[in-house]
């Protein structure tokens, strides 16, 4: 089924109204040897019955995770999404509007956003937010890219405790040439801050530091990479989760010039990897260099507040080859659940959250060495962690078999994540399994 | 006006509680590590935050409450019950990492949706990994750059740009690293074929073309564009905007394209979210299947799988597989229509647009005033000059008349330009009503051009102060 309006009757009206014998004639000016002049190759139209029990028996090949127990994070994490957001996203004034490029009909997604920006800068102690990026991937490789840019360098620093995928993104953004990223031998499930101190050279534009890393662990080395980078005159980029700044010392605290990260936690559902959010915070100094859409306050012509897209001289619409990126179309409507979702979780529902995640984790992690098992790396972790494991293949075998999403499989370990929908019970089926598996 | 979330905030109170727990307290965190101060986030009821998103939803204006001719954005329609799959717990609520065999079903829809993909563009493989047409054209263009590199043709550094090319295309050129050279447009409105001749080159590594272009008019001589481009070594890049006005009348693969990118969420009727997410899928020619990002969704025995083996692609442009969430609408939304509603759907967004245009006609200026695809553009020129009122102030009227108003000042080669793209899912009755909004704002713009000029008056707000937020930026709320 199809969702045109107008019955044939009317199309004829129109085409007779043009002067158009038919609808061919729409397409005159398409030459005649590239038309298909056949179908499309495609199944029958569905109706909308039809379509319901196709996805539905689609959906059912899935196992999900309120099916089974998820302990897999390594980015993309299952915390409990309040129904006020599921709710409040089906409102179609937000969903089936685009960029509010006309500021008095948009009034109230403008708002959502400036208020969302203003979450954001909280969360991370920076000065601007910008209204989202495509993904912490991305919102990574900009920041990169931009650090090139105002630094007029041309070396990034990533130590390869970061979040893999988010490297990988970076060095696909990187083959534009302008900037080359070096990846830097991690040490014991952090950073190296002394090899990172002896790389950052006049050409270093960026350190990048992952706080919580990718293995859950806390970079004790953040201070010295701190002072490292900054007495060269490069700047500090660091990527954190938006959870963990429930309780965690925020970026703009450390001294990161810019703070990124995937915001999916933050009221949005797995969706098998998207749609999420990239967030992108900066400093003061670097506003007018921020990819994306920012939105300010102003007033109209009676004085009143009003929100309005701003510094748009930045983007791709007004200054074309040389915008500070090419991003048009964002994540806006999942900005809107995080907004949504922090307004409802609240200043202290946050803390509480992150506490509890921090709690799980622990809970698990002792358990876990009371069975026998190992961490496999000595660090102060947040809610995620790796547990030393000879095949973690077969162990997450041996979970999905007992009914568990089991973790992110690393070289001779597991990694485990924990969010406050995990269960002390669920953590000690989890505990059993492992404990019970013939570990070398 | 309304009080910001934070302005309703009241010490105390709450929306939120988390079950109980019955696991010992840690202390485990470093000191240094912890945060000092609370970050500081809204503190409301339940009910008052869902008044607060109620109210901010009032404020805003989708294509749910009226029509929204948002030139080269295709604010068609969005059916609801794409909405509802996409929420379904088998879709939303799994994990990219879960191990292969319980993600079938979402493997699968991933490998249908390519292959009806690669049928309606006539490419031979797709990624769906890019997040919306920008993040497509990247990957697309990283991957032209790939090519070249890999066949150590190391001094394709040009990539060419039609003038009236949407500002995603030189943007997205210059990131990939390349120099922008600018094409001319001739009189009609098409890619100038003697400059783009003139400008050709071993230098130039390919060459970014929307068509219909952002005119609306179908490049007629894309044929001998593409010999000129391949000629001379350069590949063809198609920006997939506008595919609504061609889908299953023609397609950019017969064209000679080499690259192309399609807007889920203009084209495949996923909405636009107030801004995003999209979707942009890239699809290419067998010759650059080898190039595209990592993993792709293959079927082997009858079982879906992600691989990760292509020795030379251009690496991940996401962190994991793509805008999903939005895969499943345009998967659904194309199952619906199948061949007929696909070329029902793209002849009368044709028909639609060339309705007004036929309407407007002799009211406003037409640049190009002839058979127009999907889109055309219409120009305040003559109202501007005789009365003083711009594209903007109609715009802005069109907002009193209940209207979201059309691109404006886009593209660049025309005049005063109001860019209206209909959609297919418009009656015939709306879209007289519109005209007839058009025309009487004409006939205000002759007779109290000042009204016209001081719209909205019924919106919100009125006009706002761009100078001054863009002066002195205020961006973020402060107690
Ligand atoms: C012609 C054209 N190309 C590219 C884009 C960019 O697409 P997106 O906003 O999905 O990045 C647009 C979007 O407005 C467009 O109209």
């Amino acid at each position: 089924m199809g969702y045109v309006p107008n019955p044939s009757r009317v199309v004829r009206e129109m085409l007779e109204f043009m002067g158009l014998q038919g609808r061919d004639d729409l397409f005159a000016d398409i030459p005649t040897g590239l038309k298909l002049n056949r179908d499309l190759n495609l199944e029958a139209p569905r109706s909308e019955q039809e379509l319901r029990q196709e996805l539905g028996r689609l959906a059912a090949r899935n196992t999900t995770v309120d099916d089974r127990p998820c302990f897999l994070g390594a980015g993309a994490y299952d915390h409990y999404i309040p129904a006020v957001v599921e709710q409040m996203l089906l409102r179609s004034e937000f969903y089936t509007a685009y960029t509010p490029y006309q500021p008095e009909i948009s009034q109230g997604i403008l708002q959502a956003i400036f208020e969302y920006q203003t979450m954001i800068c909280n969360l991370t102690a920076m000065a601007v937010a910008n209204a989202s990026m495509y993904d912490g991937g991305s919102a990574l490789a900009e920041a990169c890219s931009l650090a090139c840019d105002v630094t007029r360098r041309s070396r990034v620093l990533v130590p390869d405790t970061v979040n893999p995928s988010y490297l990988e993104v970076a060095r696909t953004y990187a083959a534009g040439g302008k900037m080359d990223v070096v990846v830097v031998p991690g040490k014991d499930g952090i950073a190296d801050s002394a090899a990172i101190a002896s790389l950052i050279d006049d050409q270093t534009a960026a350190v990048v530091v992952q706080n919580p890393n990718f293995y859950g662990n806390l970079e004790t080395g953040l201070p010295a990479i701190e002072r490292a980078i900054h007495s060269r005159k490069g700047l500090l980029v660091m990527a954190v989760d938006p959870i963990s700044l429930g309780l965690l010392k925020p970026p703009g605290s450390w001294g990161a010039d810019i703070a990124v990260g995937e915001g999916q936690s933050l009221g949005n559902p797995l969706n098998f990897g998207g749609p999420y959010l990239g967030f992108f915070a900066a400093s003061e100094k670097l506003m007018r260099k921020v990819p994306g859409r920012l939105v300010g306050q102003t007033v109209d012509l009676d004085g009143r507040r009003a929100f309005v897209l701003t510094l748009q001289a930045r983007e791709q619409h007004i200054r074309r080859e040389k915008a500070s990126s090419n991003i048009c179309s964002n994540e806006a409507l999942c900005a809107l659940a995080a907004a949504i979702y922090l307004s409802v979780v609240g200043r202290d529902g946050l803390k509480e959250i992150a506490a509890r995640c921090h709690q799980l984790a622990c809970y698990a992690k002792n358990e876990l060495q009371r069975a026998g098992l190992n961490l496999k790396y000595p660090q102060p972790f947040f809610r995620e962690f790796a547990v030393a494991i000879g095949d973690p293949t077969a162990a997450n075998r041996a979970l999905l078999d007992q009914g568990i999403i089991g973790g992110y499989e690393l070289d001779g370990g597991l990694l485990l994540a924990f969010t406050e929908k995990r269960s002390r019970a669920e953590i000690d089926r989890l505990v059993s399994v492992l404990g019970g598996i013939d570990n070398e | 006006m309304s009080k910001l979330i934070f302005e309703k905030s009241v010490p105390g109170a709450r929306a939120f509680a988390l079950p109980s727990c019955n696991v010992p307290e840690p202390g485990e965190l470093p000191d240094s590590f912890l945060r000092q101060e609370d970050a500081l986030l809204p503190e409301v009821s339940e009910v008052e935050v869902v008044r607060h998103y109620t109210e901010l939803s009032q404020r805003s204006y989708g294509v749910d409450n009226g029509f929204y001719p948002l030139g080269s954005c295709t604010m068609k329609y969005n059916p609801k019950i794409d909405e509802w799959a996409a929420r379904l717990p088998g879709f939303a609520n799994i994990h990219p990492y879960q191990v292969e065999e319980t993600v079938q079903g979402a493997l699968e829809l991933m490998f249908d949706l390519e292959e009806m993909l690669r049928e309606i563009t006539g490419m031979d493989r797709f990624t769906l990994q890019p997040a919306a047409g920008a993040h497509g054209e990247m990957t697309g263009v990283m991957i032209i750059k790939a090519y070249h590199n890999h066949r150590q043709d190391l001094h394709r550094t040009k990539m060419i740009v039609p003038d009236s090319a949407h500002g995603t295309n030189p943007a997205t050129a210059h990131m990939a690293g390349f120099e922008v050279i600018e094409v001319k447009s001739n009189e009609r409105g098409l890619v100038d074929i003697d400059d783009l001749r003139s400008l050709m080159s071993d230098q130039v590594a390919g060459l970014m073309l929307t068509n219909p272009n952002t005119l609306g008019l179908f490049e007629e001589e894309i044929q001998g564009i593409a010999e000129v481009v391949h000629a001379a070594g350069g590949l063809l890049y198609y920006d997939g905007a506008n595919a609504n006005a061609i889908m299953g009348v023609a397609r950019p693969g017969d064209m000679g394209f080499d690259v192309c990118h399609l807007n889920l969420h203009k084209t495949f009727g996923t909405p636009h979210g107030g801004g995003g997410p999209g979707s942009g899928p890239i699809g290419v020619k067998a010759f650059l299947a080898d190039f595209l990002p990592v993993p792709v969704v293959v079927k082997r025995d009858g079982r879906f799988a992600l691989d990760y083996d292509l020795p030379l692609s251009i690496g991940k442009v996401q962190s994991f597989y793509g805008n999903f969430g939005v895969m499943v609408k345009a998967y659904a939304y194309i199952k619906a229509l199948g061949a007929s509603g696909i070329l029902e759907a793209c002849e009368n967004a044709v028909l639609n647009a060339n309705y007004i245009r036929t309407r407007l006609r002799g009211h406003y200026d037409i640049p190009y005033d002839r058979l127009c695809k999907h889109e055309f553009v219409a120009s305040a020129t003559k109202q501007k000059k005789e009365h003083g009122v711009s594209a903007l102030d109609v715009a802005k009227s069109l907002i009193d008349y209940g209207y979201h108003p059309p691109t404006i000042y886009f593209p660049l080669i025309a005049e005063e330009a109001m860019m209206i793209e209909p959609t297919e899912t418009e009656t015939r009755e709306r879209l007289d009503d519109f005209v007839e909004a058009m025309l009487a704002i004409a006939r205000d713009a002759v007779e109290h051009p000042e009204q016209v000029k001081d719209a909205p008056r019924k919106a919100v707000i009125r006009r706002v102060d761009e100078t001054g937020a863009a002066r002195n930026p205020v961006l973020k709320w402060t107690p």
